[in-house]
């Protein structure tokens, strides 16, 4: 238990998630991994044992709950504080208390683990490391960083951290610590010799700080280029093709015009490459010429980028971009700090602090020469850790996280830095980072892929049919070959080849020669060309998604982005959306709302506006300290907050009073337990020209911070007068009503997922030590100091009220967080400090140690009050989700937050209704959650999957058929109730789209309306173990599902949940780190560019400003995308097929021999040039129904839910379509011309002209909106086409010399021509009239309905009703 | 890279702006007067405008281009249209099928196939042997009549069955540079396996040329010889661009095997006007080829006598031969397909006017009306 399961942990996290690409997730690892995510919520074991409770309504359920979970606080707490007794009186003796569940097990594992460390498992960490090579260093390392990972809450991690580390050089140094020999010991480790770079290069050529982001060189292009572009299947496809009719007996083609299909793709697709490694050489050269200040002798000289080494010294001044990797070795702060702004990297805006070593700090390092040594680790992409230490001065320093900054973040706030360049050029982290994210498939694409093996299928029928009949007319032929004037099998001549063969290699071998050269001709069946128009069509698609104005945020300047291109048509067959909530749903801008202190509720009046508050206050002056106070001071924060005038009030009597202290120390907790940096900006002279005068303005204060919470808090805090002035390594000044206080402090103990709390310890300037914690309130109920004697009355009043103040918070939406504080005694304090500065310079394992150190103050706190913080909701949310729901698409939650809080999200943003009945899940053992799913199920009658009906659409999903799923009710229609009635009765919605289809249920619920609340405890259970197929049973019937206390990794996995047990699609969307995973797994994976950085965006495959556009993205592009994709591949189908089945029906009359009468070069140029702009042009511009109808009726949507813009019943109708046109495009012309003097070529330019004519006139049928520039590309190719044949025949070369200008004098040509298209196209035409007149699809009656309703002058009150909701919309 | 794409944007931003504020502006007003939203509002917008210029009508339209809002012909397929479509094609089809079929009609043809006829009885068990044995004259007569007025210029052809002209190793067969630029172009590795004889190139190389035919019709009219006109048999372009003016046939049946018609070596190319014919490789395994043409007026019931040597070997193949004088309508040959085809297609398009007329007449659907829409007729959602 010492040693060898921590590794083991840690190697099974890594497994789960490496960072180089999102990996399948294991259900092993997943498991683990939310062990670790959820440890502190199961102690809340808060239940619902029967059946009752979950069908009872709401509020009572709520109630019941909360007495239930108030007791079991108790229990744990207990639990709690015996496990930290035991670990605090006897080091080395693990805790008997035994949990029920895995998670406490893991705990305790982690509590005595961490413990027992200092003293035996150092020592046999630090030799396993050494036994380790590099690769499971590496596992290790990302196993650490897994463990916090996908928080949300990383950039804590990483910015107290720094805090700590600066801790380190406050106190006495201590003996060196064992760990620090890892590096020293390792071989791999990296040795820079600080400002001598020739030296640091010495041994190891380290990479120089030249960038190349381009991929190709001027004399790898070519090679490097061919080799990427052959490593798509189709234009290996091609180069087999053109191969094959190299081959003397394949000749089918030209040799050089086999070569053109493949040349021309090869050759556009390496001038569009070129181009973009042209850009990036440009980007890549301005990146390198810049310059920088390096250490040259005793003086700082520029320098260029590119020119930069390792192990050289660099002054970077503010606002300027690091150039490389760089250890912190002084700054222009005395104290060593630098700010830094690190948007490149992870995309928060917010300043971070990095910290110079004090040892270093004081150099000057250009008068005198300064030598040393860093250790350090081998690069990796790990931005959030470094590990190294550095001699310096004969001393031994260990360097972390905080002592490095990064390339491309900016300098801010700090004149300048001095640093010793550490990594460089590729190897920096920044460069390792950039990597792109995995492509995505789309779903139709794989239909279109199942599609296209019918066609090979198709290819293979012909060609044998070809072969065959070929070995037949030659059998029967077999004595007259010799001498038939039209096939001549030897030679006739004087010369020695007389009496040879003449490419005749004997009946076998002719049926496969035949066979193959017949697969040349047809080679275009398989639409190789369809891959390309697709790539276009996309990638039009994608500038008219991200054109779209109505989807930019002006708030955020932010456009919609396509950060993917594969995958636009999934958005139109999107079945189930996850989302995530702060945000996504919510601003995740938070403003302070409510507060709890000492048992009393403050902040319900607090809605009053500012004016009427000065006004009351100036009103009374014994009152209105606070406004006076604050316009008499020089500075203000940034953000106004309203205040409570109650409290206000009871702020400015005398610090007497229990109550008045628990202010007091609330507000004091508020303020310094955070870890935000305020920044002031400078004070300016203004002029205010109205009054002649100069007055100054007061300094604003900016508060910089992690997290949005705590920003809000510690504005809270300034605007009632407790304003964090100054935060340093060591101290903090807090502005206490005008008189400013520093605040040592000593320790901080940043928020973890784990603990979820943090904690600061002060000391206050009459030395006395406090404990400020703050944290979650199921994390700080457990450890509140037990309640004495002489006290409970009171004690248990305040707790009761203020868990009720937090369960009203939460009701309201509320994000609560609760506060307590403790002093310290003399020993307390010196034994936590001891365990603090050990566990803070550990190289190893160190947030566990830290962990395990602030769980040693952490305990018998003094509740002060709670706060409530609100997140509003973005515009739009609820109006967005309601029209997601009608689309059909099935919205989940799945938010971090408390269940009453997800649950009154849910009911604000109009996901839950009041008449919803809610099923809540939220078992604290397997058997609980197994035993809940049971009885919902039971209750509310759902069937699990297998017993479903046999045309069940699910049914047939689970099994995974690869047959099209498809329910025949989509399609069969009472026809019989037609005439009578008039009405189109088709397949009814009602079977379709209720959210019941998928679970025959019982009649009496068919109405009711389900949501399943989950929390992520039992997500534990049952996702680990085989409770996935009920949860899953259950989920799907119900209308609305909340999952609350998830993890990050668990998001995946309820994605995953769906995705791997459907086929629907899925699209999950969130904003923050915490939701890369889930944006990964999901089909769709779309990112909002919100408060929280980057990470969501670049994982995505979408990304945009605000939620609200969700529903125009889905409704409006996705289905237009989707409409368009659909008919691009079918229509491509068809017109590859029908030109084939042309050549076909033609080489049945030429004696199975491969001629085709077209020339070789129109027969190249058909799906290249004549007819493939028109189909890219519609692809990208067509739309059936403007956006307005879309979003007034959402449920259109449901054409794609249906696939009915592509699926296998139309892929056949097609088919069979082209058949009937193949027919007529070769029987027409072959009738009229029979018996006459019609030559092949006459006959070629005929079926050349009607083919492309055909497939356009066909294309023209189906247009849904003619634009000009539609026009042109239509009529345009057809010209083009006209235009190409005549160049063909002006070339007294080819045969086919003039032969466009005699056929096109004779009227039988231009009839033909006519006839054709008429003929071929009349039962298209006749099915679309019949089907559009008498059974028309919602698409069709909307799009008649948005087109003619100007006549319906009787629906003129309803439009504009309508349009007015229209208006307020946007 | 980046920063750089967030520039444009910036730049860009204002009009972008400038114009939501407009649409909306425009929206707001459409919904105040209660007026249809369509997609054209933007559009309308602007023309509110007119004043603002060129300029601003480009902004618009570009506006509208990336917001997929521009003015469109969206057509919708009502009863009224479908009906009109269908009369329309059938009153285009019907007099047209009408015309093709008094065309085809005025086409007076005869047809005499030859090639069994014309072979002596007792060869007739061996037509190989007959056709391969030179010794023998192919002379042979046949009677044509006339079976009604034919008027000038009546056309001669010659018509071969199963003869693969399209073969592709026949097709293939031939160097068309070869036949315009003659012995200066050397590259004739596609006219094998004609294309040397005795080590020296042919000229015109290639098995089409190789097998052409060589069958000749001599015409008699009431005892007197008939002209039948054999130049301008083949294309201008043929004539003048494609064969060679100075190409004369060369070392051209001279191999063991003889395929067909020798060429005078003293005509160049551009004259051999059957090898042009020839060399127009038919399109399908049964055609026609232009012999040539008669330039008087022939009365009904009268009697042709036509000495023809019957020359070409199709016995072979089983191929038929025929001789086919016909004369020419606007529309060519004789040859009924287009026509029935056409009033075919006609007639069946006003049937389905009618049909359509009697339906929607019976079952009328309004067209438009968001109630039939399915998702209105019930509401699933409370």
């Amino acid at each position: 238990m010492t040693s060898g399961q921590p590794l083991l942990f840690s190697q099974n996290a890594s497994d789960s998630l490496s960072l180089d690409a999102p990996p399948p997730l294991k259900r092993g690892s997943f498991s683990c991994l939310c062990r670790t995510g959820s440890v502190s919520s199961s102690h809340v074991s808060s239940t619902f044992s029967d059946l009752d409770d979950a069908q009872s309504h709401f509020v009572d359920a709520k109630n019941e709950s909360l007495s239930r979970r108030k007791l079991s606080w108790d229990v744990a707490s207990i639990g709690e504080r015996d496990l930290g007794r035991n670990l605090y009186e006897s080091e080395c003796t693990f805790p008997t208390t035994r949990f029920q569940s895995a998670e406490s097990q893991f705990f305790q594992h982690v509590l005595s683990e961490c413990h027992s460390q200092p003293a035996q498992s150092v020592s046999a960490f630090s030799g396993h490391h050494m036994e380790h090579d590099k690769s499971s260093d590496l596992l290790s390392r990302s196993a650490l960083e897994i463990s916090s990972g996908p928080s949300m809450y990383i950039p804590t991690d990483t910015a107290s951290s720094s805090r700590r580390e600066k801790l380190n050089h406050q106190r006495t140094r201590r003996k060196s610590w064992a760990n620090e020999d890892i590096l020293s010991s390792e071989e791999n480790a990296r040795f820079i010799h600080i400002n001598d770079p020739r030296r640091t290069n010495d041994k190891y050529e380290f990479t120089g700080n030249e960038i190349r982001t381009s991929k190709y060189t001027v004399i790898t292009f070519l090679p490097k280029n061919l080799f990427i572009q052959f490593h798509r299947v189709a234009y290996i496809y091609f180069l087999v093709i053109a191969a094959l009719n190299q081959l003397p007996p394949l000749a089918v083609f030209g040799r050089t015009v086999s070569l053109f299909p493949l040349l021309f793709v090869l050759f556009v697709t390496a001038i569009k490459d070129g181009y973009e490694d042209w850009r990036r050489h440009r980007s890549d050269r301005k990146e390198n010429n810049r310059e920088a200040k390096v250490l040259q002798g005793a003086r700082f000289y520029s320098k260029e980028w590119k020119k930069i080494r390792v192990g050289e010294i660099l002054k970077i001044h503010a606002d300027e971009t690091i150039p490389c990797d760089m250890v912190l070795l002084r700054s222009s702060d005395p104290s060593g700090i630098a700010y830094v702004q690190t948007m490149n990297l992870d995309g928060e805006s917010n300043l971070k602090t990095r910290y110079a070593r004090q040892e270093t700090a004081s150099t000057d390092y250009e008068s005198e020469h300064v030598t040393g040594l860093i250790r350090c680790e081998q690069p990796n992409r790990n931005i959030y850790e470094f590990t190294a230490n550095m001699e310096f001065g004969g001393q031994r320093i260990p360097l972390g996280q905080s002592n490095i900054v990064l390339r491309g973040c900016q300098l801010k706030n700090t004149d300048w830095i001095i640093g010793v360049v550490v990594y460089a050029g590729q190897e920096t982290k920044a460069m390792l980072n950039s990597a792109i994210s995995p492509s995505k498939r789309s779903k139709l694409e794989g239909y279109m892929n199942r599609e296209t093996l019918w066609l090979s299928v198709f290819l293979f029928v012909m060609c044998a049919v070809v072969a065959f009949g070929m070995g037949l007319w030659l059998e029967r032929h077999m004595d007259r070959l010799d001498t038939l004037p039209f096939y001549r099998r030897k030679y006739f001549t004087k010369g020695q080849e007389n009496g040879k063969r003449y490419n005749y290699y004997g009946l076998p071998l002719e049926i496969f020669f035949s066979f193959l050269s017949s697969v040349i001709v047809f080679q275009i069946m398989i639409p190789i060309s369809l891959y390309i128009s697709m790539e276009l069509v996309r990638l039009g698609q994608s500038y008219f998604m991200i054109g779209d104005t109505r989807m930019y945020d002006c708030s955020s300047d932010s456009r919609f982005q396509c950060r993917s291109l594969n995958i636009n048509e999934d958005l139109g067959q999107i079945r189930y959306v996850f989302c995530d909530k702060t945000g996504t749903l919510t601003e995740n801008k938070m403003e302070f709302r409510k507060a709890s202190i000492h048992g009393q509720n403050y902040g319900n009046s607090s809605y009053l506006a500012d004016q009427q508050m000065q006004d009351t206050s100036e009103g009374r002056p014994g009152k209105g300290g606070i406004a006076d106070t604050i316009s008499r001071q020089r500075w203000k924060p940034k953000t106004v907050v309203k205040v409570d005038p109650e409290l206000v009030a009871l702020l400015h009597k005398e610090l007497v009073g229990e109550e008045r202290i628990a202010a007091h120390e609330f507000f004091l907790t508020l303020a310094a337990c955070n870890t935000v940096i305020p920044i002031k900006t400078g004070k300016r002279l203004s002029t205010d020209l109205s009054f002649g005068e100069f007055y100054e303005e007061p300094v604003v204060i900016d508060y910089q911070g992690e997290s949005p919470d705590e920003q809000a808090l510690v504005c809270a805090a300034s605007a009632y007068g407790y304003t964090l002035m100054e935060r340093t390594s060591g101290h903090i000044v807090i502005d206490i009503h005008g008189e400013e206080q520093r605040l040592d402090v000593l320790g901080l103990h940043e928020f973890d997922s784990v603990r979820k709390r943090m904690s600061v310890v002060v000391r206050f300037p009459d030395d006395s030590v406090k404990v400020l914690v703050k944290g979650a309130d199921s994390s700080i109920f457990n450890i509140l100091a037990e309640v004495t004697d002489q006290r409970e009355d009171q004690s248990t009043g305040i707790r009761c009220a203020t868990q009720n103040h937090l369960n009203e918070y939460s009701l309201q939406g509320l994000r609560t967080l609760v506060l307590a504080s403790r002093d310290l005694s003399e020993m307390e304090l010196e034994e936590w400090f001891q365990s603090y500065q050990e566990a803070s310079t550990s190289l190893t394992e160190r947030s566990a140690k830290l962990r395990q150190t602030a769980s040693l103050i952490e305990c018998n706190l003094n509740l002060l009050g709670a706060t409530g913080i609100e997140d509003r909701l973005q515009d739009g949310v609820p109006e967005a989700i309601e029209s997601l729901r009608q689309a059909g698409i099935k919205v989940w939650v799945l938010t971090g937050d408390k269940q009453e809080t997800a649950i009154s999200i849910g009911l604000s943003c109009k996901l839950l209704t009041h008449h919803m009945q809610q099923i809540i899940i939220n078992g604290s053992s397997e058997e609980e959650c197994k035993n809940l799913l049971a009885d919902a199920k039971a209750n509310y009658g759902i069937k699990p999957q297998g017993c479903r009906s046999k045309n069940s659409k699910w049914k047939k999903n689970i099994d995974s058929d690869q047959t099209e799923v498809e329910n025949p009710n989509d399609y069969v229609t009472p026809g019989s109730t037609f005439p009578k009635t008039g009405l189109h009765l088709r397949y009814s919605f009602d079977t379709e789209d209720l959210p019941e289809q998928y679970g025959a249920k019982v009649a009496s619920t068919m109405n009711q309306q389900l949501a399943l609340i989950i929390d992520g405890n039992s997500l534990v259970y049952i996702l680990e173990k085989d409770l996935q197929p009920e949860l899953f049973d259950l989920a799907v019937s119900c209308r609305v599902v909340l999952c609350c206390r998830v993890a990050p990794l668990q998001k995946a996995g309820v994605v995953d949940l769906i995705k791997s047990r459907t086929n629907d699609m899925t699209l999950a969307i969130g904003d923050g780190a915490n939701d890369v995973s889930m944006i990964q797994m999901a089909d769709v994976g779309v990112g909002i560019c919100g408060q929280e950085g980057r990470q969501a965006v670049m994982a995505s495959d979408f990304a945009m400003g605000q939620f609200r556009f969700l529903k125009r993205l889905l409704l409006v592009h996705g289905h237009w995308n989707y409409q368009r994709v659909g008919y691009l591949v079918l229509y491509n189908f068809y017109r590859n097929a029908v030109f084939v089945m042309m050549l076909f029906w033609y080489i049945l009359c030429t004696a199975f021999s491969t001629t085709s009468a077209l020339t070789d070069w129109s027969s190249v140029f058909y799906s290249v040039i004549y007819t493939s702009v028109p189909t890219i042009v519609v692809g990208i511009l067509d739309k059936d129904l403007s956006h307005r109808t879309l979003l007034r009726y959402p449920k259109l949507y449901g054409a794609g839910h249906r696939q009915e813009s592509y699926n296998m019943r139309l892929f056949w109708l097609t088919m069979i379509d082209t058949l009937w046109q193949s027919l007529v495009l070769f029987y027409v012309p072959l009738f009229a011309y029979r018996n006459s003097t019609i030559d092949i070529w006459s006959m070629g330019s005929l079926w050349t002209i009607a083919v492309v004519v055909l497939v356009n006139v066909h294309l023209a049928m189906d247009i849904q909106r003619w634009i000009l520039i539609t026009h042109i590309a239509l009529w345009g190719s057809i010209v083009i086409t006209y235009i190409c044949l005549v160049v063909l025949d002006s070339i007294p070369d080819f045969p086919n010399y003039w032969t466009i200008y005699h056929l096109a004098l004779f009227p039988t040509y231009w009839l033909n021509i006519l006839l054709i298209t008429v003929l071929a196209l009349l039962p298209r035409f006749l099915l679309k009239v019949l089907q559009q007149m008498f059974w028309p699809s919602d698409i069709q009656i909307a799009r008649e309905n948005e087109i003619l309703k100007r006549r319906h002058l009787g629906v003129k009150s309803d439009e504009a009703t309508s349009s007015r909701q229209w208006g307020a919309q946007w | 890279m980046k920063s750089r794409v967030c520039m444009g944007w910036l730049q860009r931003r204002p009009v972008y702006q400038d114009q939501v504020l407009k649409e909306l502006h425009v929206e707001d007003r459409s919904s105040i007067l209660g007026s249809m939203d369509n997609d054209e509002a933007s559009t309308s917008g602007s023309n509110l405008e007119i004043h603002s210029g060129f300029r601003n009508t480009l902004h618009s339209s570009v506006y509208g281009f990336t917001q997929q809002n521009l003015p469109a012909c969206k057509p919708v397929l009502t009863p009224g249209w479908v009906i009109t479509m269908f009369l329309s094609v059938g009153f285009i089809c019907i007099p047209i099928g009408v015309a093709a079929l008094l065309a085809s009609q005025s086409v007076v043809e005869i047809v005499d196939r030859y090639d069994t006829e014309c072979i002596p009885e007792v060869f007739r068990d061996n037509k190989v042997a007959y056709i391969k044995d030179d010794s023998i004259s192919k002379n042979c007569t046949r009677i044509l009549k006339v079976p009604s007025y034919m008027k000038a210029p009546i056309y001669v052809y010659y018509q071969l069955d199963s003869f693969y002209q399209n073969h592709r190793r026949y097709v293939k067969s031939r160097s068309d540079r070869q036949l315009l630029y003659g012995l200066k172009y050397t590259d004739t590795a596609s006219c094998k396996p004609e294309e040397t004889g005795n080590g020296l190139p042919i000229v015109p190389c290639g098995l089409v040329a190789w097998s052409l035919f060589n069958d000749t019709y001599n015409f008699v009219h009431e005892s007197v010889e008939l002209k039948v006109n054999r130049k301008n048999i083949a294309w201008k372009s043929d004539r003048e661009h494609k064969f060679g003016k100075d190409v004369y046939p060369f070392n051209f049946q001279n191999g063991s095997l003889i395929g067909g018609a020798k060429l005078d070596p003293q005509i160049p190319l551009s004259e051999q006007e059957d090898l042009m014919v020839w060399m127009r490789t038919a399109a399908l395994p049964s055609f026609r080829k232009l012999y040539g043409v008669i330039e008087i007026d022939l009365d009904a019931d009268e009697i042709l006598t036509v000495f023809l040597s019957n020359n070409y070997n199709t016995y072979s193949f089983g191929g038929k031969k025929r001789l086919v004088l016909s004369t020419k309508s606007w529309l060519g040959g004789k040859n009924n397909f287009l026509a029935v085809a056409c009033l075919a297609v006609g007639s069946s398009c006003i049937f389905m006017a009618l049909l359509f007329v009697l339906l929607h007449v019976r079952n009328p659907r309004t067209f438009g009306d968001p109630t039939y829409l399915t998702l209105d007729r019930k509401s699933n959602f409370a």
